[in-house]
């Protein structure tokens, strides 16, 4: 990969008190993939795509954005550099119709002294824009002033990942998108992400499903312990290999040769013993 | 174009008859409207004097004070709030400003000061709100007896008014020779009509719909929620100073016993318009429409020779089933 990353970051480190949430952890998204990040619970993932998307400020370490060096002191830095996250639990208003909640926090008031005067909201383009959006995405619902309450899981998360897709100029962040989902819905939801990616968009997935992660993803970033412990390929590798790295039963070289590690019963109990002596 | 609009919201709602019942869930102020005219119809038809001219007028009248302070407590529940202050802190302006009168104030300067000290206290209650993030019945509830004490303690007994600006809402003028309308109508009216342009037409009304729906939503979003809430409290307590105006205005003597019941009345105005107690959903035309149906309510019962306890056991009825309608309502849709 000679490319450079849209999205790097370079010793990332977060403590809660003596809990170390991110351990000097890297990370690369290159242009035009889906990157999915794999962890087991606790392993600081969130913490991680926190991290990236503003929502959390890490104690050190760098992040840079298409090469230049960024410091996001909240999510709306984020956003307003061109990263959009899709939270896990969608960040929606229910009793609010689609259009509204696409457009929510970053409503467009009509050109002229209607918008600057009387703040008039441009409802009309808002709404235009809205289903233009969802065309794009291949998203059908009935229509785009149904109350977000009134759709069903998988079209909230579709409207969630529209909001995203219309604002997202760099990168989009997507947090278990397909875990409250069923089998029917969580396909489509990969088929928009891969939509996504053909629309030139690099895409972060954050997913505890492997059936999922190797179905959409084209790297595979895993994170055990606060860092990343490898980059593998879902063509080149296998789900045991995946699931073995973030376990800590297999480690992968300098290298990057996949071995077993010894005494595969590792807890992690090295690393708490480092946190821990600190101070 | 703004019809245009308007007639596709309307196709939208009227695609199937399933979507007209979904259309009359999603706007809250329908019901109410079909229940007010309802009303009215009934007693146009039972009583012979109801439909006279002068009798709706002061209906109206009548709705005036209890229908600002329900504006006021609109916005507030809108937020997942609920103001129980808001009469006590009108009455308080109310003794002020003819205090202030009485002992030589210049009306306007009166009027400034019952509408500052309003405001205050609704800058208080929302800092309180917001900042400590205690909870606004509490809040409220603290309130209420300390605004109710204050005003014992300010004046004991009620203080006439005569200052022709203070009473200015209770001119009337008659229009096309017979109408009866007074200022306080006007006032109302254009009160109404700005709230429900600010909320249903700009930014700053989508924030508050969606900090009082899902207040985390509207924080990842990007709203900022506690500014958001903050002036919500602030414009109540603005639009509390205009009803202590009306108030004066319906009578020109500040009581500081009048008005025990208003914070009540105002939340039963607001929740037969439709507005849920949960936040978020609602408008503050059902509130007017709220607002009157209680008066015409007590308008018609009186006129039928009803009882006031059994009009009181009448609005008490209407508002458990207000309620009761719109949780069985979402319930089915849930």
């Amino acid at each position: 990969m000679s490319q450079q990353p849209v999205l790097r970051a370079r010793g990332l480190v977060k403590r809660y008190g003596r809990v170390t949430a991110i351990d000097g952890a890297d990370f690369d998204l290159f242009p035009g993939e889906v990157l999915a990040v794999v962890g087991d619970n606790g392993a600081g993932k969130s913490s991680l795509i926190k991290a990236l998307s503003g929502a959390l400020v890490p104690d050190a370490g760098e992040i840079s954005l298409d090469g230049v060096a960024v410091r996001f002191r909240g999510p709306l830095d984020a956003r307003r550099a061109g990263i959009e996250t899709v939270y896990q639990d969608l960040a929606l208003a229910p009793a609010q119709d689609i259009a509204s909640n696409l457009f929510l926090g970053r409503e467009r008031r009509l050109p002229g002294w209607r918008g600057a005067v009387l703040r008039t909201l441009d409802v009309g383009t808002m709404r235009t824009r809205a289903q233009q959006v969802l065309d794009e995405l291949d998203i059908t619902v009935k229509s785009i002033l149904q109350p977000v309450e009134t759709l069903s899981g998988g079209q909230r998360q579709a409207v969630a990942v529209a909001r995203a897709a219309a604002f997202g100029s760099k990168v989009v962040v997507m947090d278990e998108p397909t875990a409250a989902l069923g089998v029917a819905e969580s396909a489509k939801v990969l088929a928009l992400i891969a939509r996504l990616r053909e629309r030139g968009l690099p895409v972060v997935l954050v997913s505890h499903n492997m059936p999922h992660v190797f179905e959409i993803a084209d790297r595979i970033h895993v994170h055990r312990l606060g860092r990343r412990v490898a980059v593998v390929s879902p063509h080149a590798n296998s789900m045991n290999d995946v699931v073995g790295l973030l376990t800590g039963a297999l480690r992968m070289g300098d290298d990057g040769v996949i071995e077993e590690v010894r005494h595969a019963v590792t807890t992690g109990l090295g690393a708490h013993r480092k946190s821990a002596g600190a101070p | 174009m703004g019809a245009a609009k308007l007639l596709g919201d309307v196709m939208y709602a009227n695609r199937t008859r399933a979507d007209l019942g979904e259309f009359v869930l999603r706007t809250p102020a329908v019901g109410p409207a079909i229940a007010l005219a309802v009303a009215v119809v009934v007693f146009a038809l039972t009583t012979n004097t109801f439909l006279e001219l002068d009798n709706l007028s002061l209906v109206v009248e009548q709705s005036l004070v209890v229908g600002t302070l329900a504006l006021g407590q609109t916005l507030i529940i809108l937020t997942a709030g609920i103001d129980l202050a808001n009469a006590a802190n009108m009455v308080l302006a109310t003794l002020l400003m003819a205090k202030l009168v009485v002992g030589g104030t210049p009306g306007w300067l009166a009027l400034l000061a019952g509408l500052a000290v309003t405001t205050a206290v609704g800058a208080i209650t929302g800092g309180l709100v917001t900042r400590i993030k205690l909870p606004p019945f509490i809040v409220t509830l603290g309130l209420l007896t300390i605004l109710a004490a204050a005003s014992r303690i300010y004046t004991g007994q009620s203080v006439a008014v005569s200052d022709p600006l203070l009473s200015w809402l209770g001119t009337r003028r008659y229009l096309f020779g017979g109408i009866e309308v007074t200022n306080g109508m006007t006032v109302a009216v254009v009160m109404y009509l700005v709230l429900w342009y600010a909320l249903s037409r700009t930014g700053w009304g989508r924030h508050v719909y969606a900090v009082g729906n899902e207040p985390e939503a509207a924080r990842l979003s990007g709203i900022k929620v506690r500014r958001t809430v903050l002036s919500v409290y602030l414009i109540a307590g603005l639009v509390y100073g205009i009803a202590a105006w009306q108030a004066l205005g319906r009578v020109p003597n500040a009581d500081p016993n009048a008005y025990q019941t208003g914070n009540l009345d105002s939340i039963t105005a607001v929740v037969l318009g439709g507005t849920s107690l949960f936040g978020g959903r609602g408008s503050v035309l059902g509130t007017l429409v709220g607002a009157l149906i209680v008066s015409v309510l007590r308008s018609g019962l009186t006129q039928a020779g009803i009882d006031d306890l059994y009009q009181n056991v009448a609005t008490g009825v209407l508002v458990i089933a207000a309620v009761a309608l719109d949780r069985l309502s979402r319930g089915r849709q849930a």
